[in-house]
């Protein structure tokens, strides 16, 4: 790790006012020390804003709910509110990694966190993701990596939390000394690889994250996410599913699907969604959305599996949303 | 006693007195097959001990001697000690798999603030030795694996180090590579080595044979055969073959590879992570051509080695020249990293076997073509199992190790026999399926060993074998549960190297030391136990001194050895101690010592002489100062007997043939160790098997680019390491199996416990869950689902 200063701040302005000359956020300091740590990164400064205490809370408000980013993932999965109304929201952030980094991550880190493949993550291969020309997964070792969206980079999406927050048609705030304020949609916060390889999201060095609001969801609405790894206990994900259904009666009026590990950003499994639109929830309508929530995926030279997996998450946390089956034993978390 | 009576005493003996006496011990399983058998002994062996229910301390469940100290952080590790103007050490490593160093410039590092050595390595240890050093003729060592130690800083700071190591220039010739061991068996192949090359195995086991041929990378192959293979199969009315795989595993112990050395003129004092402070001390005293006797290593606690943890090593020598150089003590620990690439691993097997047998099961045949990879070492042999489990009219093994551009393997927990046992156990389950027979019935038909005849009963008994469906894949849904079983076996080996020394102290104390480390298996406790069985008091009251080779010699903790090795000197020495201990106070209390009893903390006279007083008034009227006696391990009473133990494991398994998941519920696990001397130990031990053959099964891989020869996964994350929730529910059944060896009659188990048998078992009971057989470790989802999608059966290798 290089040598770096840092500034602690306890208020955003102070923070906004410290954030030039490359200096870089940090939250729980989670995955930005793994990343400095593995010789990735190399700040010069940092600017600390964990004791930035307007930044942590959760607040109900007319039109939803405001999460400050410096909420921990293990506030968010045991707030009664967020398991109540928000279970896709609690279920992504109560299985993320492990109790112990749950009780440290805050989920704005959570969010802005790096891709987790292997060769973005050692310092010994230089990949388009640094500003260089290779990518090293496709002729590689690819079984974790994409199956869909991946022309140029076939990392996943590393976040649960999006997964969940996209179902939920959740944005952020983005605070900046110059700009001021503005904001921006889960899926609009993240770059992806083909638009621009190294930018990862479309905060800029001077933006700070300040809030995560979520609208309040219809009537009738259920939800849920899963995800599944080769291991049970704190694995990245290799296959996982956020249902939110908003229900008329016995009757799917509105389905939203999202999936986290089978391209480089969070995306909507549009043709599941339309599966469901209008129909009962049941194993069979639950299993065909499964199914065409990969249509059109390509995947590399190892990771056909996630073909078998996909699915099976999806039908699976469709019919744990509505209330026909219980979480997955089998799920990671 | 002056010199001449001595010598009297000794000319008497040996004129008159018997050296050997006539004992008869306790052999077999209480409640099973408990017998007796008559043994000469040495005169000077104490009594015999009877079975563990009639004993006080030694046999029970005796709480951790270290515990405390180890869950509250007081315990000191390797990484823990500091000493006064401790420098901090860190390597330069290769960053490619093959290369020539063409020069090493360590001016930039030297000028770093901070930095006071800089150490370019002349010798690097750990890799296969080329038969013919001529063909390697330059200057510094070749790069045979990315992670390969090529220099080492050492500075005040941790980061400073870490600074000043990127500032060595090392310039590099890349060198063709290969990473993959079956394109490594190709002739056109990049060779590892120019010439043939041979690894030794260490302290622990591992290495491979240094008298087969070498071809290209292929060395071997090494071929054990009795009987007439070709007349066995003829003989056979069914035969079964299948192809087996498994990857690399690498030790991952939760400490890592480290040293504290402080070379000051007189004496070299190496605090070491390790399984062996003999080992480290031998290592280094050769290494620097220094004696023995001014090294000195210290080892107090330690976190883990499962066998690779043996001799100074790279880090230990690195860090001792570093100290010479710089004047000052310096400690060298490995990272994570580190850890993974250049200390060790288990190597890779890629097995054919074949079996043949007649229709009520009697084996006629067994041939094992094996190739493996231990990196740039040798070591991958895995014919242990189906050499030594089971009666065949004839056997043929053929084992070959590949050479390929990665970090040597080193000794790892049963070497050879997880590998092995995967696919012997397999195919002996598919033998069974293919004559009709119940899986155990086979057994009892082939394997004769009479204790695991007993634990098979205890399986046959158990509610979960009663509960195996044995129709494979019978379950309705996509979740099917299976149950499966397979055995184990190791051997015994003994270290005489094994001494302690029991002191008695005049206010009552007592201590026993030797330079044995506890490695986490327990002796500390074990060694309490005894002398708290010979004094008749609490265990918790015993002073255990271990880890320091300034201690009488103890044993290398490998190969399951440190238990059985060095018990039966700790015993001997307190009953000599405790003898002499009785006739030098018996005078005082007006009595002789064969009137006197250690008991409950009380020396009493049988007759009645006196009443009970403590031992600590007791020991107030010994006439010098300490009674101290040392005792050396005298060999195995009957040493032709009893040479292999062993165990069962069963697994139940739910496989998720929608996800191709397997999740492994229950284990019930049958073992025995001779004499267990502490229960809760044995048990521990056979948990940690349990735990560590279950990851090795379903998720570790080291996986290298194959493009790039890197290793992508080296932490303990994309390194998938097994976690709570994989971990079942154990039930761990021991058993007692007496065989009248020494004079605390214990045997080991680190190896033989669950680390063997467990992949098999899995395997088995995968089989038994959905019908198709998975031939390859890990099982991850991907290899699951594969399988289930094409299962040619008995060729179905996903």
């Amino acid at each position: 790790m290089n040598r770096f200063a840092i500034a602690d701040c306890t208020s955003v302005d102070a923070a906004l006012s410290q954030l030039k000359d490359g200096a870089v956020v940090k939250a729980g300091g989670v995955d930005l020390l793994d990343r400095m740590k593995d010789g990735i990164e190399q700040p010069e400064k940092l600017v600390n804003i964990r004791n930035i205490s307007g930044l942590r809370g959760i607040h109900e408000t007319d039109q939803g709910l405001t999460i400050g980013p410096l909420t921990t993932l293990a506030e968010i999965s045991d707030h009664p509110l967020i398991r109540s109304h928000y279970q896709i929201l609690s279920d992504a952030c109560g299985h993320a990694a492990t109790p112990h980094i749950r009780n440290m991550a805050t989920v704005g880190g959570n969010l802005l966190q790096r891709v987790q493949c292997w060769y973005y993550r050692s310092s010994d291969f230089q990949c388009i993701r640094k500003g260089k020309d290779l990518c090293f997964a496709f002729e590689g070792l690819n079984q974790y990596h994409a199956i869909m969206e991946y022309a140029t980079c076939p990392s996943v999406a590393p976040s649960s939390a999006a997964v969940a927050l996209l179902g939920l048609n959740a944005s952020v705030e983005l605070s900046a000394a110059k700009r001021g304020k503005r904001t921006v949609g889960i899926r609009e916060l993240y770059v992806v690889p083909d638009a621009n390889p190294t930018k990862f999201t479309v905060i800029e060095p001077d933006d700070l994250l300040t809030a995560i609001v979520i609208p309040k969801p219809a009537a009738g609405t259920r939800s849920a996410y899963q995800k599944y790894g080769e291991k049970e206990s704190f694995d990245w994900a290799i296959a996982d599913a956020g249902v939110v259904l908003e229900m008329d009666g016995g009757i799917c009026r509105r389905a939203v699907i999202t999936m986290g590990a089978a391209s480089p950003v969070v995306r909507r499994a549009t043709q599941a969604e339309a599966a469901l639109a209008g129909k009962p929830i049941t194993e069979e309508t639950a299993r065909a959305a499964g199914q065409v929530a990969v249509q059109g995926a390509q995947p590399l030279s190892m990771n056909s599996y996630k073909l078998d997996l996909f699915p099976v998450a999806v039908y699976r946390t469709i019919l744990y949303a509505a209330g026909q089956r219980d979480r997955d034993p089998g799920a990671a978390g | 006693m002056n010199n001449r009576v001595v010598e009297d005493a000794l000319l008497q003996q040996s004129a008159v007195a018997p050296t050997k006496k006539t004992v008869q011990m306790p052999i077999g399983v209480p409640g099973y097959t408990l017998t007796e058998e008559s043994r000469e002994v040495p005169v000077t062996e104490p009594p015999v001990w009877p079975i563990n229910k009639d004993l006080k301390y030694v046999g029970q469940s005796v709480e951790r001697y270290d515990g405390q100290a180890k869950v509250s952080g007081r315990a000191r590790y390797t990484s823990d000690v500091q000493l006064p103007g401790m420098l901090y050490a860190k390597f330069v490593n290769a960053p490619m798999p093959h290369a020539k160093v063409v020069s090493i410039d360590t001016s930039a590092a030297e000028k770093y603030p901070g930095v006071r050595g800089v150490h370019v390595i002349q010798h690097v240890l750990g890799n296969a030795v080329l038969r013919n050093p001529a063909l390697d003729a330059v200057k510094y060592p070749v790069v045979r694996y990315a992670g390969q130690p090529v220099a080492a800083v050492a500075a005040t700071t941790p980061a400073a180090a870490e600074e000043a190591a990127a500032l060595v220039k090392v310039r590099y010739e890349a060198i063709p590579f290969v990473v993959d061991e079956i394109k490594a068996r190709a002739t056109d192949a990049p060779k590892v080595f120019p010439g043939a090359a041979d690894e030794e195995g260490s302290a622990g086991g591992g290495g491979g044979p240094s008298d087969v041929r070498q071809t290209g990378n292929i060395h071997g192959p090494s071929i054990h055969r009795h009987g007439e293979i070709a007349q066995g199969f003829k003989d056979a009315d069914v035969v079964v073959e299948g192809r087996y795989v498994t990857q690399v595993q690498t030790h991952s112990a939760l400490e890592t590879h480290g040293v504290v050395a402080d070379w000051k003129p007189e004496l070299l004092t190496v605090w070491a992570s390790t399984q062996g402070t003999a080992s480290v001390r031998e290592e280094l005293a050769g290494f620097f051509k220094i004696p023995l006797t001014q090294v000195r290593v210290i080892t107090e606690f330690m976190g883990g080695g499962f066998g690779a943890k043996f001799g100074a090593g790279n880090p230990g020598v690195v860090a001792a020249a570093l100290s010479n150089k710089t004047g000052a003590p310096v400690r060298l620990m490995l990272d994570r990293e580190e850890e993974h690439l250049s200390v060790g691993n288990r190597p890779s097997s890629d097995q054919t076997l074949r079996i043949g047998a007649k229709q009520d099961g009697t084996i006629t045949a067994i041939h094992l073509v094996a190739y493996g990879t231990a990196g740039c070492g040798t070591g991958a042999g895995c014919s242990g199992p189906a050499s030594n489990l089971y009666k065949t009219a004839a056997l043929h093994t053929e084992e070959s190790d590949v050479f390929i551009n990665a970090g040597p393997a080193s000794a790892m927990r049963a070497p050879g026999h997880p590998q092995g046992a995967f696919a012997l156990e397999q195919t002996i389950d598919e033998l069974a399926v293919k004559l009709n027979m119940e899986p155990i019935d086979l057994r009892d038909k082939t394997d004769e060993h009479p204790v695991r005849r007993v634990e098979r009963q205890v399986v046959r008994d158990s509610d979960l074998w009663k509960s195996r469906n044995p129709v494979a894949g019978a379950s309705q849904g996509p979740v099917k549960r299976g149950v499966g079983m397979a055995q184990s076996v190791w051997y015994r080996f003994v270290s005489m190297s094994s001494s302690a020394e029991v002191r008695i102290y005049k206010d009552g104390s007592l201590e026993v030391l030797s330079a044995v480390q506890d490695i986490g298996s327990g002796v500390k406790t074990v060694m309490a136990q005894i002398l708290a069985e010979q004094f008749g008091v609490p265990p918790a009251q015993i002073a255990v001194k271990v880890g320091d080779t300034h201690y009488p010699e103890g044993p290398n903790s490998g190969g399951s050895m440190t238990t059985l090795s060095l018990t039966p000197a700790v015993r001997d020495a307190a009953w000599q101690a405790s003898q002499m201990f009785l006739s030098d106070i018996a005078p005082a209390l007006g009595t002789t010592s064969d009137d006197l009893v250690l008991v409950d903390g009380e020396v009493r006279s049988r007759s009645g002489k006196f009443a009970p007083i403590s031992f600590r008034r007791a020991a107030a009227k010994m006439a010098t100062s300490q009674i101290a006696v040392q005792a050396k391990r005298i060999p195995d009473y009957d040493p032709k007997k009893y040479l292999t133990y062993g165990g069962i494991d069963v697994a139940e398994v739910e496989v998720d043939t929608e996800l191709g998941r397997i999740h492994v519920r229950r284990v019930l696990s049958v073992h025995d160790c001779g004499r267990p001397m502490n229960p809760a130990q044995v048990i521990s031990q056979i948990n940690g098997g349990i735990i560590q053959g279950i990851s090795y099964t379903l998720l570790e891989n080291r996986l290298l680019d194959p493009i790039y020869g890197l290793m992508v996964n080296p932490d303990l994350e994309q390194y998938k390491i097994i976690g709570a929730r994989e971990i079942p529910d154990i039930d761990v059944r021991l058993v007692e199996a007496y065989i009248g060896q020494s004079s605390t009659d214990a045997s080991g188990i680190g190896e033989a416990a669950g680390v063997v048998s467990i992949g098999a078992a899995i395997g088995n009971a995968v089989y038994n869950a959905i019908g198709v057989r998975i031939r390859q470790t890990p099982m991850t989802p991907a290899v699951v689902l594969a399988a289930l999608r094409a299962p040619a059966p008995g060729k179905e290798l996903a």
